[in-house]
């Protein structure tokens, strides 16, 4: 496996705002990497740097080993798929996909095939005529994603290519995206905002905040070793508690809460972990209880059952602790039915010391 | 894209009825029918039809009209003297609408893709000389172009020019002017035409290997071609029809059709012949209008 994408330091000021702030990336050939982050943490002014429809201030950008900081769009191995899809409004399908080739001065015989080609791969033969507004949100997206992909780039750039569409087309095309992927066997960098959409479709997320890179790892890393509580809260859902540490007994350290018990979580005084931190505790990890349980968990907190959601296969319960927080805990659909909650209704909270997390509340840039 | 602006140009009026027959207040909706129908008709219809039965009467003798009717003035009309100065018109119009589309163009990207607080200022500039009166305007410029001129001064101060160049009164001073004139005519439709082509599809054309000239014409231009079309009608039928222009930039000889008409008001009196030539100009813009709504229909897809 070789680089295919390397961003070396990469600085890019908009007016007083740095989108991009010190950024260093590599991003392996024929990944699927995500770029997770809030809206404004710079996640597309990253695409945009790759592309070359901006430049940044400092630092360098590397393709296939080649140093393209300031070559213009035209001279990169790259192609876009635009955030609500930019197809041009008044080219047939055909015209559009056919819109790069055409530019780079292919051969009409050629064109025709390599269009005809892809326009299979997404599935959208016999709407060559048609004018991108008479194509639903789901066909506009292939049309994007075959006019990129028909000049056969090195990467492929999405932003944000699921947000236009509803629910279920989003789920469709998750697939399609994957098996798009593997049959052009291009890399695939995705700026999105959507966890879930990073943690299915990635082989590698990095998350985002105020143009700064938070943490890049898998899907898998990131959920369960996240750095800090904001990546934390920004992958999955998370319940939180703020404390500081009191002190460290075989293997466990003790965080103490201005309202609440103390929490027992796994850590060692190695860790250069120190007073103030923040506690994360997954949501299918905590237990819900009327009674206290035999099993001797760890830490229990008193809490009162505040809301309870059905999901289908499985509640969610949202808890009020003493310190008006709210925590949710998942149950399984079984379980909550065996022993029910009603709303109001004082419950324990509870969970082992090795399911929590313990990060710094204030996180040292990576 | 084309044929919506066309049919949007074409057909105005139409849409506006049936948006107003949806609203579900109809006594207000037909008060204000019948106010503007009255209000047409009472300022724009009886005038014409005044100017229609002037134009088939006859010139009395020291001028005035003379109430026999005669279809002379039209076939006086289509005397080759007329076509001179009507082809004429039809060029430096022709030409000013494409000047103005030419220079006025880069103008409106500008003014279309500046920040907010720019384009107010930039389209306050552009409307700044519309504050004084265009008769003065037009002044200004004789002052500019004449032998003894601004222009004409500055170059033989420079040394570039020994004697004075004559600038004034010809063809080229008459179509200065009507670019000077109805240049913002062209530039603001062009302006609200290129805001609603998304900034993205420039992105996207250069992310496809377009160059800068590739874009321009692959995806500005025909993006852009509704403004052309609405800046177009706006500069090429008043300067059709212009009279202040020619008549003070291009003297006596230079005249165009607006300024014939003048004159065969004014100077000739010969009223019937003026009210023809009129209606010719009428036909002549209208059989123009009709051909390019044909066209932008011809085009339309769907």
């Amino acid at each position: 496996m070789n680089e295919s994408v390397v961003l070396d330091k990469v600085i890019k000021t908009h007016g007083l705002v740095r989108a991009v702030d010190h950024v260093s990336l590599a991003i392996q050939s024929g990944e699927f990497f995500s770029i997770l982050g809030p809206s404004g943490s710079g996640k597309t002014t990253i695409l945009r740097l790759i592309a070359g429809l901006d430049r940044p201030d400092q630092g360098d950008i590397v393709i296939q080993q080649r140093v393209v900081t300031l070559d213009p769009p035209h001279k990169r191995p790259v192609n876009m798929v635009f955030q609500h899809y930019a197809l041009f409004p008044h080219l047939s399908v055909f015209e559009n996909v056919a819109f790069g080739l055409q530019m780079k001065g292919e051969r009409q015989a050629n064109i025709q095939k390599a269009v005809s080609h892809m326009l299979a791969l997404v599935r959208l033969q016999g709407k060559e005529k048609r004018l991108p507004g008479q194509l639903s949100g789901g066909e506009q997206q292939r049309v994007a994603l075959a006019r990129a992909l028909v000049n056969r780039p090195v990467v492929l750039l999405l932003d944000e290519p699921l947000a236009a569409l509803d629910q279920q087309l989003r789920q469709e095309m998750q697939g399609e995206l994957k098996r798009l992927q593997r049959e052009v066997k291009a890399t695939f960098i995705c700026v999105t905002h959507q966890q879930d959409e990073a943690l299915m479709l990635s082989d590698r997320i990095a998350v985002m905040q105020g143009g700064k890179l938070l943490q890049v790892g898998t899907p898998q890393e990131i959920y369960d070793h996240p750095v800090s509580s904001t990546v934390a809260q920004f992958i999955g859902l998370s319940n939180v508690l703020s404390g500081t540490i009191a002190s460290y007994e075989g293997g466990l350290c003790r965080v103490e809460h201005e309202v609440l018990s103390p929490v027992m979580v796994m850590g060692s005084p190695h860790d250069t972990l120190q007073g103030a931190v923040t506690v994360v505790v997954r949501p299918e990890r905590v237990h819900v209880s009327a009674d206290m349980s035999v099993k001797g968990y760890d830490n229990m907190l008193q809490a009162i059952v505040h809301q309870v959601a059905f999901s289908g296969n499985e509640v969610v319960y949202h808890v009020r602790l003493r310190d008006e927080a709210i925590w949710m805990a998942r149950v399984p659909i079984a379980e909550a039915q065996s022993s029910p909650l009603a709303v109001g209704q004082p419950v324990y909270v509870q969970w082992w010391a090795q399911e929590g997390m313990v990060l710094p509340a204030h996180p040292a840039p990576c | 894209m084309v044929g919506t602006g066309g049919n949007g140009l074409a057909r105005p009026s139409c849409t506006m009825l049936n948006n107003l027959s949806d609203t579900s207040s109809a006594f207000p909706v037909k008060l204000s029918l019948v106010s503007a129908s009255l209000f047409l008709g009472l300022f724009f219809f009886l005038p014409l039809i005044l100017v229609f039965g002037v134009s088939l009467a006859s010139r009395g003798l020291y001028g005035g009209i003379t109430w026999i009717a005669t279809w002379e003035n039209y076939q006086r009309v289509f005397d080759p003297l007329v076509g001179v100065i009507f082809f004429r018109s039809l060029f430096l119009a022709g030409l000013t609408t494409f000047i103005c589309a030419v220079v006025g163009f880069p103008l409106a990207y500008c003014l279309a893709r500046a920040s907010r607080h720019w384009q107010l200022i930039l389209l306050t500039l552009v409307m700044i000389p519309f504050w004084t009166n265009f008769l003065v305007r037009t002044y200004a410029w004789v002052l500019i172009l004449r032998a003894d001129g601004i222009l004409n001064s500055l170059l033989i101060r420079l040394g570039l020019l020994d004697e004075p160049l004559s600038l004034l009164f010809t063809d080229l001073s008459v179509f200065v002017g009507l670019v000077y004139g109805y240049l913002p005519f062209m530039v603001l439709p062009l302006v609200v035409a290129i805001e609603r082509i998304s900034p993205q599809l420039e992105d996207a054309a250069f992310d496809l290997y377009a160059s800068m000239g590739g874009m321009f014409r692959h995806v500005l231009l025909p993006l852009s071609i509704p403004g052309f079309l609405a800046g177009g009608v706006l500069v090429f039928i008043p300067s059709l029809g212009a009279f202040i222009t020619p008549y003070l930039l291009g003297g006596g000889q230079n005249m165009m059709l607006g300024t014939f008409i003048q004159q065969e008001f004014l100077v000739a009196r010969d009223w019937p012949f003026g009210s023809a030539l009129s209606f010719g100009l009428m036909g002549t813009v209208l059989l123009l209008w009709f051909l390019l709504g044909r066209t932008s229909v011809e085009k339309d897809p769907s």
